[in-house]
């Protein structure tokens, strides 16, 4: 038996999941409709970063400064948040295919981000918060009553009631979103970004908000690491060594509200990366929440810029919607855990 | 040590256990025993905060609904009945989570005893050979194990077992009664356990408690408990004879 025994993610990991996230990032600043030269987008980078002004009528810099670099660190953030959202969700209620997207909880949050837009609902002086605070809003109803339905239905909440209860719900919340967008008519952005999501045209005010809740939630998160594992393990486990389950439940979820409100305000409901990252991951990490919620901080961040990256380019210059190319990931992943599961793999 | 008065449990209108009081106390073995649908497990779960009731437990004194979660840990561990894992967690993992209530309660500091307790608890249960190995890998004796050795990590003052052998095969049957005797010993703790096993209980358990129909039926020490009519009635059959025909084969 080791005698330090040390279960979290080391320097050397975070090293090297950081240099991976990095290098996806140039990757996906420099290629686009318009590929630039690495050398010119590191120019353009390191001028910024330096405060320096940017070359007279560079090309380079008029692509990557207003357009590409905050879609890139949105894409980023958001793939981020989605996919340690996921894993906490994952851990939480000991299910490997709890995510946003099959339990209904981003399609709660795209309700209350149109209800936000077509009934006006805004904080004064903040320009975005009104859909953002209404999609979290949302999203932590959507939980709260899918959770409870489960519960009612069958209290050791396995995982096909669930899932089952996530898909019906999601149907139903879409519909009643299809329903305000027909009414609402031009002020709400089209059908296709609230159940395909984009992150076409991100600012760089909704890169900073997303980045923000990310460090907040996904430090709480973290916090909470061991008392995942122990969710994961058993719920009766958990409460049996000691854990405040209704506290620690409350905590989590509410994170988990936050991540994907926020998320699904600024990008649409974009499916499945809360499934896919945490699934690959924990291959690599294993299922210890304090190395997986870490690595999938990172690891969602990369899918998603390269999920984002292919959006962008295949059918250049078309633009595919970013949750196309995830759900088309996720639903091949989502098959994939399920018939693990079955064969007791998992 | 743990003092029950009075406890009732109800799902809906159904009353699983009714009004029932008992008392355990160091150096107790307390086997609680009846028929299937008796509520023994409910009053386990009860104890440990799993299911609503009423009435009042007592663990020295003071009530168990005002301790802090992490406190009534320290006191009272339970094995529950089901262990089913949902991720590949390493048998050590699952063990070393028994610490938890001792760690402090953000981002989880040093627990500086701990070390001690894990190892002990492997060395005791014999986890030693399993600990970097998948917990879905393992044989349903061995999971009972690791949950066994988790608890002794956790190192509480009394032990609630709930069927603390029903997947492990007699050699398993006889070493995880027998540890459970030696940490009594060891510890002067007390163990509250359900047995479906009448001879198991008899051997091992100091004082029991016959469960029928969520009443008490009897209690007592285990021998007033295990009297010939008491069983014969609860279990409306000839429980002696039976015993004695079945064991008889042996001789």
């Amino acid at each position: 038996m080791a005698n330090k025994y040390k279960s979290g993610f080391r320097i050397r990991e975070y090293l090297v999941f950081a240099v991976i996230t990095v290098f996806t990032m140039l990757l996906c600043i420099c290629i686009g409709s318009v590929n630039i030269p690495l050398c010119e987008t590191a120019d353009v980078l390191l001028r910024l970063l330096r405060g320096a002004a940017q070359e007279e009528g560079s090309m380079a810099a008029s692509i990557i400064l207003p357009v590409r670099l905050p879609r890139v660190l949105c894409v980023a953030f958001v793939g981020a948040s989605l996919s340690v959202g996921g894993a906490a969700m994952q851990g939480l209620l000991k299910n490997p295919l709890a995510d946003g997207s099959t339990l209904g909880v981003s399609s709660g949050a795209s309700l209350g981000a149109i209800l936000a837009i077509a009934f006006g609902i805004t904080l004064p002086g903040v320009p975005f918060a009104g859909t953002m605070v209404m999609a979290v809003l949302f999203a932590f109803l959507s939980l709260l009553l899918i959770l409870a339905l489960a519960y009612r239905l069958d209290s050791s909440l396995s995982t096909n009631t669930i899932i089952l209860i996530g898909v019906i719900f999601s149907m139903f919340v879409s519909s009643l979103s299809n329903l305000v967008i027909t009414f609402a008519g031009e002020k709400v952005k089209t059908i296709t970004f609230w159940t395909m999501g984009s992150l076409q045209g991100s600012s760089y005010a909704n890169a900073a908000v997303m980045g923000v809740t990310l460090a907040v939630c996904g430090l709480i998160l973290l916090g909470c690491a061991t008392e995942l594992n122990a969710f994961a393990v058993g719920e009766e486990n958990a409460r049996t060594i000691g854990i405040n389950v209704r506290r620690m439940k409350l905590t989590v979820l509410i994170c988990i509200s936050i991540l994907i409100g926020v998320s699904v305000s600024i990008g649409g409901s974009i499916a499945f990366v809360g499934l896919v990252t945490p699934h690959i991951l924990r291959r690599i990490t294993g299922p210890n929440h304090r190395r997986l919620l870490p690595a999938s901080v990172f690891g969602g961040a990369v899918f998603l810029m390269l999920s984002d990256l292919a959006a962008r380019t295949i059918l250049r210059p078309r633009e595919l919607p970013l949750g196309v190319v995830t759900s088309l990931i996720g639903s091949v992943v989502f098959v994939t855990i399920f018939f693990q599961m079955r064969k007791g793999k998992l | 040590m743990l003092e029950v008065r009075h406890l009732s449990v109800k799902y809906g209108n159904k009353v699983i256990v009714d009004d029932v009081s008992f008392s355990v106390e160091a150096g107790q073995w307390l086997m609680i025993i009846g028929p299937n649908g008796a509520g023994k497990t409910t009053i386990v779960s009860a104890v440990s905060q799993g299911a609503p009731y009423q009435g009042e437990i007592l663990f020295e004194g003071k009530n168990i609904r005002r301790y802090k979660s992490r406190e009534l840990a320290k006191k009272i561990g339970v094995l529950t009945q089901n262990h089913y894992v949902g991720y590949g967690f390493t048998v050590e993992e699952v063990i070393r989570l028994g610490r938890y209530a001792y760690t402090k309660s953000f981002l989880s500091g040093r627990d500086d005893d701990g070390e001690g307790k894990v190892k002990r608890a492997i060395l005791r249960t014999g986890m030693e050979p399993y600990l970097h190995q998948s917990v879905l890998t393992l044989s349903g004796g061995e999971l009972q194990r690791t949950f066994l050795a988790q608890l002794f990590a956790q190192d509480p003052k009394l032990l609630m077992l709930d069927e603390p052998t029903n997947h492990l095969d007699l050699v398993y049957q006889k070493q995880v009664f027998a540890l459970v005797k030696s940490w009594i010993a060891e510890t002067h703790g007390a163990v509250v356990s359900v047995v479906h096993d009448l001879s198991l209980a008899k051997r091992y358990g100091t004082h029991g408690i016959l469960m029928n129909h969520g009443k008490i039926a009897a209690a007592g020490t285990v021998a007033e408990v295990t009297a010939p009519e008491q069983l014969n009635w609860v279990y409306s059959m000839d429980v002696y004879g039976w015993m004695r025909e079945m064991y008889g084969q042996w001789s």
